[in-house]
């Protein structure tokens, strides 16, 4: 087994996570993993050390934008908020109202409030992982907290004070 | 006092926890000085636990087969991809040769689609002959095995005996291709080694060599005649390939209604 297979391994349900949040379909979301897994190995021979999550990150996100520049092109309606199944027991509200949240932002606000919110990425990977400078990430964090704070105001849990 | 001053990029930080400790104070100060300030922090770390709590169980649940490592490699390897278009492991008995070539070659040569085309019967041998419990279709005793075949590749489809050889027909399935289906012939030796003809329909009338590929320790030799691409795929036994191949040249020799 490769090196770059034996690394790859251990990130796939990160990666599934990621893709979920950002497709919020799950049938959407494993395709992309799958896809993105593929492109890792058949292209492995092109990964020189380096991070390798940050690379299959970014192998990700180019797929989903060309999935949905794809999409765009095509006169297919998809109903986002239908699309998902139902809530995992336990959960209340929360997860629909972060899930519609969510699917408000401008997809590069979005890419980056979930490599920094959901997987925990530094601002220098998240930097790496979209190919832009560590400013436009931090504009764009601010802006995608600025938005769903505007469109999911009263649905969060409300904090009187900073503990 | 610039140390006091907090930016918007450092309030991030803190709620997110990358601000560095000798900041963590001045931050701390800052947020306890501007109330508004700390309800704008405690409300993106509110956002980030949302998403945790929602999407955080997706990398608990158990993986489906298309994303475990082995079936990615194999997708990876192109395995599968070649297995749609082409053949697999025996002999080869018929489908659209320009079906094979239109994928590997724009303008080919009689010789460069019996390349291809054993290229692509090669991937797939290797595939099918390991399948232990489903490596075939239809059985060789089933009667419409080879009707059914000859029905789907739309040319009749033959098994010639491989007695001689040493070789048991062990029965066929039909591979799909972007212009009309393949039919695979499986036969198995003594000691459990296979091999197998594909037979695919080709585009023109003309013939070619018989031409050799090895992968590893598989062997397949492929032509084009009257019609229809074969490849005889098994060990890499070069002199054996050689007479099963001219067994299913010869069985196709023949008259259709005398075979």
């Amino acid at each position: 087994m490769t090196a770059v297979r034996r690394g790859l391994e251990p990130l796939i349900p990160a990666l599934r996570r990621f893709a979920r949040a950002l497709s919020r379909d799950a049938e959407t979301a494993d395709d992309l993993v799958q896809d993105t897994l593929v492109r890792a190995l058949r292209a492995e021979h092109l990964f020189h050390g380096g991070d390798l999550r940050t690379w299959l990150f970014t192998i990700l996100l180019n797929l989903d934008r060309n999935r949905r520049r794809g999409l765009s092109r095509r006169p297919i309606l998809t109903v986002i908020e239908d699309a998902d199944p139902p809530a995992e027991p336990g959960s209340d509200g929360t997860g629909r109202d972060i899930e519609r949240g969510l699917s408000l932002l401008p997809p590069e606000q979005r890419e980056v409030l979930l490599l920094v919110a959901l997987e925990g990425m530094s601002y220098r990977e998240a930097a790496d992982v979209q190919g832009v400078p560590i400013g436009t990430v931090m504009s764009r964090l601010s802006r995608a907290r600025t938005t769903l704070r505007t469109h999911v105001d009263g649905e969060l849990p409300k904090l009187r004070s900073v503990p | 006092m610039a140390d006091a001053t907090i930016t918007e990029d450092e309030l991030h930080a803190y709620a997110d926890g990358f601000l560095p400790a000798d900041r963590l104070a001045a931050a701390e100060a800052f947020l306890a000085a501007n109330p508004a300030e700390a309800a704008r922090v405690a409300e993106w770390r509110a956002q980030a636990a949302a998403l945790r709590e929602r999407f955080g169980p997706v990398a608990d649940e158990p993986l489906p087969e298309r994303l475990q490592i082995d079936n990615i490699a194999l997708r990876a390897s192109g395995l599968r991809r070649k297995i749609a278009i082409a053949a697999s492991i025996a002999l080869i008995v018929g489908a659209t040769v320009g079906w094979f070539a239109n994928d590997y070659f724009k303008i080919p040569t009689q010789n460069q689609m019996a390349r291809a085309l054993a290229d692509a019967a090669l991937e797939a041998h290797r595939l099918y002959i390991n399948e232990v419990r489903h490596p075939i279709e239809v059985r060789a005793n089933e009667a419409h095995l080879l009707p059914w075949l000859s029905r789907r590749v739309g040319s009749q489809v033959k098994a010639p005996d491989l007695g001689d050889e040493g070789y048991k027909l062990l029965g066929g399935r039909l591979l799909p291709g972007s212009r009309g289906p393949a039919a695979l012939i499986m036969y198995e030796g003594q000691g459990g080694e296979r091999v197998t003809i594909t037979c695919v329909r080709s585009a023109s009338n003309e013939r070619s060599n018989f031409k050799w590929r090895q992968m590893g320790d598989i062997g397949a030799l492929a032509w084009i005649d009257a019609g229809l691409g074969f490849v005889v795929a098994g060990p890499a036994d070069r002199d054996k390939l050689d007479r099963i191949a001219r067994s299913v040249y010869a069985a196709y020799e023949l008259p259709a209604d005398r075979k």
